[in-house]
């Protein structure tokens, strides 16, 4: 066994070769993975379909012999309420060829189309990856989706598709001025969620302000059962509870604050009391053991298994835990407790607001086909088969008649309706992506929720954050109208 | 004559050198050009803004901690898991005590041991994370459940969820992922070395120790040293941020304690729409990288024994 070491002389050994280019592949391996990722492809030169002739049948004008190009985000809603829809686009123009794609990953699937310029006409734009719709507007990559909203319904030729909209939809879809960018599918409603049935075991109600929901966590703790739990690796499901719980005490106005980046709108007296009380059920033992270690799947499972009592969530929980809910569980949503009675808004106040965003991008081929494909899923019947599919409620207003609801979207229904104009909608999760999730929620929620922060310093570190934004000039800002 | 060797070897390498110019040389000027600019990565129009990206990076927190915990990654994970692998590989090869008349041999079931190290080499990063994900979980996962089997029921911790615990939860998953190759590395590299070097340390009286020390570490020095160059390239690179991505959803753990380079990278190219400043925390990226490779190389330096 001999060996081939490299000589002492200046020659450029066969090994030197090796170990110098292993030193360079080493430089380069870990870097240029995400960083090639990165490179801009050319801009695209496919012209745009010929736009066809409208009729009363065809609004929009859509060219009856073009490909339709749509992409599906397969969630927690999966892809077969878009499948269905687009029949309805083939029966109505069958010349036209659909091409459907459903994905989890919107972003680097589309991200190379986007910079190519060649996108597809239609996309829902949701979950982890997806794109950030600030970004998208500012660089003029969506096309304005007024023509659609004020084309006829589907069911009723008189109505125009912006009146059969649930309240607030319309508005989310624009960032400023009158544009509509976005059109979102699906509404949610976002609350706290419990089971009737683990209610009635304790002989207890909903509680409607905060005493309340404190006697009823020790109620709960004594038969060794936790008050609360959430989803201690994403804690930015607290908000879902937490934001309305801030309008009620305080009024509307805190929020909007807060979602246009005011100096100290987390500094407002309503935010606190909120924060004081939530850290209350840390302090009492009232949340989970083991909370801020869960995902959101595993916390849902503990609730599900009755280990806690409530859960902020939004509606899609229903579809996403129903594996692990026992049928007797008899899921209910409520708006969240107050404080007391000194709080500005009635019991009731609930975020509820638009989920599934879909976008039809500037550069689209068929930008009218898309359009169209909006225009069939907001009928009625294309609703109705989405409730019924996913378990949620559609931006379509109404809908549900005829339709037998679960507890968990009767409940969602009766929410609204006890809600009535008190309907709070943050921006934040839309606006600002990054300050919501990882500043706000993770950095400054979860960690007083896991008792590492009090409130005051929370609030402070959180300002903070939103200072940063306010001032970071490479991310748009947007105000409330 | 040294000019013409030059030619020799370039000669043969040219096609390589080619190819690794378009597909790896160019991307990287690339990244480096885009780092002066604003581009979203949405959109194919963008600007220059000079050393903009560069002088917001150098005042960025997360950027700084991100740079901390990759240097941790990058000094910890290598020596914990070559210096496991080394002992391990030493036990199965040559730990042994004496028998079946063979002077130097391994441990009993040392050939059941190699299989079993080498098991977690052939499951995806992802689902080993994924695993131990679930063991991590404070409420019913395995480690705890364990804790509350021993009589420790008070003793609870988040894990993943527990800022000063999530690195080296981490890390403990990256280690107990990689070692099992690094044994079977060594283990070869060990069979390359002649046995009358052991036989000949067991009649002067060497204890197990010094053998190892005197004999098995200097005679596989360049093996350890490329196993260095790789397990830094899982430490800074994809390996890592695999991990970090799945176990530690959050992201970036509880308060940024697990956030890494790459996964800031991915984070402000892919989520924030910001893949011009991706691009400058990239070449950050990239400096480090060169840093770590220089020290390992002058480090590594060391006189070559010859057998």
């Amino acid at each position: 066994m001999g060996s081939t070491s490299a000589h002492k002389n200046e020659g450029l050994g066969r090994r030197d070769v090796i170990k110098r280019s292993a030193a360079l592949g080493l430089i380069t391996v870990p870097t240029m993975s995400f960083l090639s990722a990165c490179a801009s492809g050319d801009s695209g030169s496919d012209e745009t379909v010929k736009k066809g002739k409208t009729s009363a049948k065809n609004p929009l004008g859509v060219n009856e012999t073009a490909a339709l190009d749509v992409v599906i985000f397969d969630g927690g809603f999966g892809e077969q309420y878009a499948i269905d829809a687009e029949k309805k686009y083939t029966a109505a123009f069958p010349k036209a060829k659909v091409k459907h794609t459903a994905t989890q990953k919107i972003q680097s699937q589309l991200q190379p189309r986007f910079n190519g310029g060649t996108p597809p006409d239609l996309i829902d734009n949701s979950g982890a990856e997806q794109m950030d719709m600030g970004v998208l507007v500012g660089k003029k990559q969506l096309l304005d989706l007024t023509p659609l909203m004020d084309a006829p319904s589907i069911d009723d030729p008189s109505k125009k598709v912006r009146d059969t909209l649930r309240p607030g939809v319309l508005e989310m879809g624009q960032f400023e001025g009158d544009p509509v960018w976005i059109m979102y599918y699906a509404y949610t409603v976002y609350g706290v969620w419990y089971s009737q049935t683990g209610l009635e075991k304790l002989d207890a109600e909903y509680p409607e302000n905060w005493d309340d929901m404190l006697a009823l966590c020790a109620k709960a703790k004594k038969q060794g059962i936790a008050g609360w739990t959430y989803a201690g690796k994403y804690p930015y499901y607290l908000p879902f509870s937490l934001y309305p719980f801030i309008a009620k005490i305080g009024g509307r106005e805190v929020l909007d604050k807060i979602d246009n980046l005011e100096p100290n709108a987390w500094k407002d007296p309503a935010v606190k009391a909120a924060f004081e009380a939530y850290y209350e059920l840390y302090k009492k033992g009232y949340i989970l053991q083991g909370t801020p270690g869960l995902t959101h799947i595993q916390s849902q499972t503990e609730w599900t298994k009755g280990k806690a009592l409530f859960i902020p969530n939004g509606s899609w929980v229903e579809n996403e835990a129903a594996p692990t809910t026992p049928k007797d569980f008899k899921m209910m949503v409520a708006a969240p407790s107050g404080l007391d009675s000194s709080d500005k808004m009635p019991f009731g106040t609930i975020w509820a607001s638009g989920g599934e965003p879909f976008v039809v991008p500037a550069k689209a081929k068929n930008p009218q086909g898309g359009m169209e494909q909006l225009r069939i899923m907001l009928s009625e019947e294309s609703s109705k088969n989405f409730t019924q599919q996913v378990k949620s409620l559609s931006a379509f207003n109404g809908g549900t008649d005829g339709l037998t609801l679960s507890t968990a979207m009767q409940a969602g229904v009766d929410a609204l309706k006890k809600a009535g104009d008190n309907v709070v909608n943050p921006r934040l999760q839309d606006w600002y992506v990054k300050l919501q999730k990882e500043q706000i929620g993770t950095a400054g929620l979860g960690e007083m929720m896991a008792g590492r922060l009090t409130p005051t310093e929370a609030i402070k570190k959180i300002q903070g954050f939103a200072d940063a934004a306010a001032k970071d000039q490479s991310i748009k800002h947007y105000k409330h109208q | 004559m040294q000019h013409g060797r030059y030619r020799f070897i370039v000669g043969f390498l040219v096609a390589p050198l080619a190819l690794y110019a378009v597909f790896v040389i160019w991307p990287f000027i690339q990244a480096i050009y885009y780092s002066f600019t604003d581009w979203t990565g949405l959109s194919p129009d963008f600007k220059m803004v000079g050393f903009g990206n560069y002088t917001r990076m150098l005042k960025d927190d997360i950027f700084w901690k991100s740079l901390q915990h990759s240097v941790i990654l990058v000094l910890v994970l290598p020596l914990v898991t070559l210096s496991l692998a080394l002992f391990f590989a030493f036990m199965l090869n040559v730990g042994g005590r004496r028998r079946k008349n063979a002077a130097v041999s391994g441990v009993r079931g040392s050939g059941f041991y190699k299989i079993a190290y080498f098991f977690p080499q052939v499951l995806s990063i992802v689902i080993v994370a994924l695993l131990f994900q679930f063991a991590y979980n404070p409420r019913s996962g395995m480690l705890n459940s364990a804790l509350k089997g021993i009589g420790l029921g008070s003793v609870q911790p988040d894990w993943l969820g527990d800022p000063s615990l999530a690195l080296i939860c981490v890390m403990v998953v990256l280690v107990w992922s990689t070692v099992g190759f690094f044994v079977v590395l060594f283990s070869a590299g060990m069979a390359s070395i002649p046995k009358d070097f052991y036989e000949a340390a067991l009649l002067d009286g060497a204890s197990r120790v010094t053998t190892f020390f005197k004999i098995t570490v200097p005679l596989l020095w360049d093996t350890i040293q490329s196993g260095w160059v790789y397990m830094g390239i899982l430490a800074l690179g994809v390996e890592a941020f695999t991990a970090v991505q799945v176990m530690t959803v959050g992201p970036g753990g509880p308060d940024y304690s697990t956030s890494i380079l790459p996964l800031y990278v991915y984070q402000t190219a892919f989520r924030d729409g910001q893949a011009g400043y991706a691009t400058t925390i990239g070449v950050g990226l990239l400096i480090v990288t060169m840093a770590f490779a220089a020290v390992v190389m002058r480090l590594g330096r060391r006189e070559r024994l010859e057998f």
